[in-house]
């Protein structure tokens, strides 16, 4: 089977989180009649509950859809679902270079958004031809007219011809896809070239092994060739190739350059299929391979612990299994003295770590201890080592420490003009730095502060929302690393130290960190027989403490003939809610606690 | 062959009013429906009478409800069935619950001469408008009339039930509760913390101040737990001051008058209940009745022995002997039988003997419970002492932690 170059279309949809990406792919799907409306749960392309449930991209999805055009020819449309969140950057790049164009989806109501102008600049960057769509015009607040004259002054794209289409009602579907076939151009790639595949996402199949989901840039794969991963350098042969129905994998013969489709090659080892490597062919390698392939590095640490000490293997086959779907996710065991035995993680960000954590409890079933995530401080010791410290517990003696540097993330907010106070102020007390502020039209500001991470990977973006009414959007890169006075927070339990309770804070905010720490455990730790202290300490100093009073009285004071299964089962179930429990010295620790630092700044 | 002992418990679920306070199986009802009642509860008696010959009565006890709101005629008829269905023993001790201004002379003479022997009257406090608020149909003043009625019926063992920590309480009123009682010398006392229990006024007003208090924080009406730890304190000394011992957790009396039916249910005693809700403990068992009322009308007008299939762990059933009002039949194995005789035993002022769990289980507690209790004696909750092991001031204090270790 030869497929004509010139009929296919690869492209992805890019937008703002809620413009209506998703919504968009279903009525493409819907459309061409890839799926009836009956067969298709909205929003097919999420397929995991997490996405549904979120209303957010977590993984890349893709689906081929057949498109009988205006012209009456056959078109084949290789959509590409990205990931919609700034903590999956790397395989949103990924995807968009599995692409040759773009839809950009504009809320009619928004405008453009921060993400809107962070997505349009990474698909300019892959060379991707990018095709406006203005989205839910039937919203009586639609200002479609003002929304293309933002998306040609802000952007500096072509709008006047874009779609005014509602997703939501399928209003104007049609003419979005008359535009794929005429302004997305088609591949190209010479089909007898030595192969030159691109990795854009991989997942675990119990019986198929790891399915390696790609574009063919160049030459043709075929059941039976001989494979190697250019960059893990892993080989083996390929069992089947196919392209993606909605929800479904189809095989067939070949997959020949400027296709998108999916190659099984009964790789064992997931850790080999990387997303951004190349895929070429065992015997007649191509001489190099794609570029933009990275290694994706973690911003965000935190330790995982199996809330049942019993439950190690569990969680570890657990993390080795997420790890196939998703290579970003990284962890090495470690040991606490408060947890036992888990895994030190590494995330993108806050984002993919609560992604994880709900996948790790709702899909493997796992209760966990979730220590609080930081981020990766260097230490620079007077020996001249510089260490990646990513557990504060391995803070080596202050006497050691020459000094630490942190991560700062350049971030670009924009809002509009009536909330730039309160969103200067927010960056300020997050210890930003000013870099620039201009007004893109009369009403809307992109302010850029340099922030360090480690105070926006808690609460920011709650913050952000909260103060601007939700006005705000917010998006950053990693920009580097700066010097920083940094200290350990320790907190002593009835005067033991808890390791997993320990993090790491800029030296000026420890005492109200510590104090609203103490606080919050306060809350946490259910009363014993007797008096608990609980202080938060600096290099052995305590700077705040609170303490948990000795439970006076608990005594039922009624208990005969008629009662005494019942009460019994109230004693047992008193009993039982120990036992969840973590033991540290001779106090009982509830997991919630170790979670505490993360909810500082609520209330 | 000695007859075996037996406690009898019957429940007369039946009130002029609820309480606010109160969760207990009770509600108010319509004459017919009372007697009906009556005749359905002599059906169950007297059937169980014919299976347990084998048996002597040493206590009974009509329980509620209100069993005094009931017509005098209808409390004699349940007794007449009792001593014809049972042998009971020459001394048994058989107690009445009654509230004020629900009894008359007449009242009071016919229960003496029916057998009752012991009153329980419910009082809970003396301040009339604590008792406005908790919802009871009576004054401190209709109470002294019961009281004196009762006393010149001939009735020389008599409980006052009260309460402490009521919202709005203070030390002071309740100290005024326990003086006033104290001067009439009854036999016996029982002083009640009170619990807020779902499903009643009370919840729905302090459900969150109950929260509060348990959580030792500061409380808008209920009295904080320092408070009621202050009440329970005094209680025990004002009693103490007049002669009362205190025997149980929340029981209290004159040498000799401890309540010997609730004694049974502390220590494992086999005991039948009979009437709405009643639970029993026979040969090991736990049965409970229905507690709709239609069902057992129903149930008791055609009584029948049968078998109660209890799936097991490993996968058979367990067929036990039961009757069809029950609606839970429950075998208490070994390790159940001694969770019960040390959570139970040790509500108990004098907790348990180590001779007679040695007696009971062929074991030496030790065997069983020597970490439990080495930790307990530890953290200064438990003594062992003269073959007698007991719960500590402290361990009294926080008693749900203490008895909840011996549970698996």
């Amino acid at each position: 089977m030869s497929v004509d170059q010139s009929k296919i279309r690869n492209f992805c949809i890019i937008a703002h989180i809620d413009h209506g990406k998703s919504t968009l792919a279903d009525r493409i799907i819907e459309s061409t009649g890839t799926l009836t409306s009956r067969e298709m749960q909205a929003q097919v392309l999420d397929n995991m509950d997490l996405e549904r449930e979120r209303g957010i991209t977590i993984k890349s999805q893709a689906v081929r859809i057949i498109y009988r055009a205006k012209d009456g020819e056959e078109y084949i449309f290789n959509l590409i679902d990205t990931p919609g969140h700034v903590d999956f950057n790397y395989e949103v790049s990924r995807s968009l270079a599995a692409c040759d164009g773009a839809i950009l989806v504009v809320d009619a109501a928004q405008g453009v958004e921060a993400q809107t102008l962070a997505n349009v600049y990474l698909a300019l960057d892959h060379d991707l031809d990018v095709m406006p769509v203005i989205n839910k015009v039937d919203l009586p607040s639609a200002q479609p007219d003002e929304v293309v004259k933002e998306i040609e002054d802000v952007i500096g794209i072509e709008a006047e011809d874009a779609p005014r289409i509602s997703a939501k009602t399928g209003l104007n579907i049609d003419q979005v896809l008359e535009q794929i076939v005429e302004k997305i151009p088609a591949p190209g790639g010479d089909p007898g070239a030595p192969l030159q595949a691109l990795i854009f996402d991989a997942l675990y199949d119990s019986y198929k092994g790891v399915i390696v989901f790609c574009r063919i840039k160049e030459g043709t794969v075929r059941v039976g060739d001989p494979v190697k991963m250019m960059a893990t350098g892993a080989q083996s042969e390929v069992t089947e190739v196919g392209y993606f129905g909605a929800g479904q994998f189809i095989p067939c013969d070949e997959l020949s350059a400027g296709m998108v489709g999916y190659l099984c090659a009964s790789i064992k080892n997931v850790r080999d299929t990387r997303v951004g490597d190349t895929v070429t062919n065992a015997k007649h390698p191509c001489a190099e391979p794609l570029p933009g392939y990275k290694k994706v590095n973690p911003m965000v640490y935190c330790g995982m612990y199996p809330a049942d000490s019993a439950k190690y293997p569990d969680l570890r086959d657990a993390l080795e299994k997420l790890q196939i779907n998703d290579a970003s996710l990284q962890y090495e065991p470690e040991t606490s003295l408060a947890l036992g035995f888990g895994f030190r993680c590494g995330f993108l960000g806050l984002l993919h770590l609560e992604i994880i954590q709900e996948r790790l409890e709702r899909e493997f079933n796992l209760d966990l201890v979730t220590t609080a995530p930081g981020v990766i401080y260097k230490v620079h010791k007077t020996n001249g080592e510089v260490i990646d410290l990513t557990n504060p517990s391995n803070l080596p003696d202050p006497s050691e420490i020459d000094y630490m540097e942190e991560p700062v993330v350049a971030a670009e907010i924009m809002v509009t003009s009536d909330y730039v106070g309160a969103i200067m102020t927010l960056c300020q007390e997050r210890r930003g730095v000013y870099i620039s502020m201009e007004y893109l039209e009369e009403t809307r500001a992109l302010i850029k502060y340099d922030l360090p991470l480690n105070e926006i990977i808690y609460d920011f973006f709650d913050a952000l929302k909260s103060r601007s009414r939700g006005y705000a959007s917010f998006d950053y890169e990693l920009k580097g690393y700066v010097r920083s006075e940094l200290v350990k927070l320790d907190i002593l339990i009835n005067k033991e130290q808890v390791d997993a309770l320990s993090f790491i804070v800029f030296k000026d905010s420890a005492y109200e960190r510590g104090r609203k720490m103490c606080e919050k455990l306060k809350g946490e730790i259910p009363r014993h027989l007797f008096e608990i202290p609980i202080q938060a300490a600096v290099g052995g100093k305590v700077i705040a403490r609170e303490t948990v009073k000795a439970l006076r009285k608990d005594v039922l004071a009624k208990c005969y003939g008629g009662d005494i299964s019942r009460k019994k089962k109230l004693l047992e179930k008193q009993k039982e809610g120990k036992k969840r429990m973590r033991q540290i010295g001779n106090v009982e620790i509830p997991q919630e606690a170790f979670m505490s630092v993360l909810k500082l700044d609520e209330d | 062959m000695a007859k075996k002992e037996l406690e009898l418990y019957i429940h007369i679920p039946f009130c002029m009013k609820k309480c606010n306070y109160c969760d207990f199986l009770s509600f108010t009802a319509d004459e017919d429906t009372q007697r009906r009642y009556i005749e359905a509860l002599n059906r169950e008696i007297a059937f169980y009478g014919k299976h347990c010959k084998d048996y002597v009565l040493s206590t009974v006890y009509i329980g509620g409800g209100t069993p005094s709101w009931l017509g005098e005629e209808e409390i004699a008829a349940v007794m007449e069935t009792v001593y014809a269905a049972f042998s009971v023993k020459e001394d048994a001790e058989v107690s009445l619950e009654c509230n004020p201004g629900t009894v008359t002379a007449r009242k009071l003479s016919v229960y003496r001469q029916s057998g009752i022997n012991r009153l329980s009257i419910g009082l809970q406090s003396t301040d009339n408008r604590e008792l406005k608020m908790l919802g009871r149909v009576h004054t401190f003043e209709q109470f002294l009339k019961t009281y004196e009625l009762a006393r010149e019926a001939g009735f020389a063992n008599i409980n006052v039930d009260l309460m402490n920590s009521l919202p709005g309480q203070t030390t002071d009123s309740f100290l005024a509760t326990l003086q006033k009682v104290c001067r009439l010398r009854p036999e016996h006392v029982s002083a009640y913390s009170l619990i807020i229990e779902k499903g009643t006024p009370f919840y729905d007003l302090y459900k969150f101040d109950a929260v509060k208090q348990a959580a030792g924080m500061q409380t808008d009406a209920l009295p904080t737990e320092e408070e009621v730890c202050a009440m329970t304190k005094m209680t025990e000394r004002v009693l103490a001051e007049h002669g009362y011992v205190h025997y149980e957790v929340s029981n209290f009396a004159l040498p000799g008058y401890a309540c010997r039916h609730n004694i049974g249910y502390w220590k494992r005693a086999e005991y039948l209940g009979v009437g709405l809700g009643a639970a029993s403990l026979l040969s090991n068992i736990r049965y409970t009745n229905t507690g709709e009322l239609y069902a057992y009308l129903e149930g008791s007008a055609c009584l029948r022995p049968g078998l109660w299939e209890n799936p097991k762990e490993d996968g058979q059933t367990e067929e036990l002997p039961a009757v069809n009002l029950h609606v839970s039949v429950e075998r208490i194995d070994r390790r159940g039988q001694m969770e019960e005789f040390m959570f139970l035993g040790l509500r108990m002022m004098d907790g348990i003997s180590r001779q007679e769990f040695e007696e009971c289980f062929g074991v030496p507690i030790e065997a069983v419970y020597q970490e439990t209790m080495a930790h307990l004696q530890e953290e200064g909750l438990l003594i062992k002492r003269a073959g007698r092991i007991y719960l500590s001031e402290r361990g009294q204090e926080v008693s749900n932690y203490a008895l909840a270790q011996f549970l698996s």
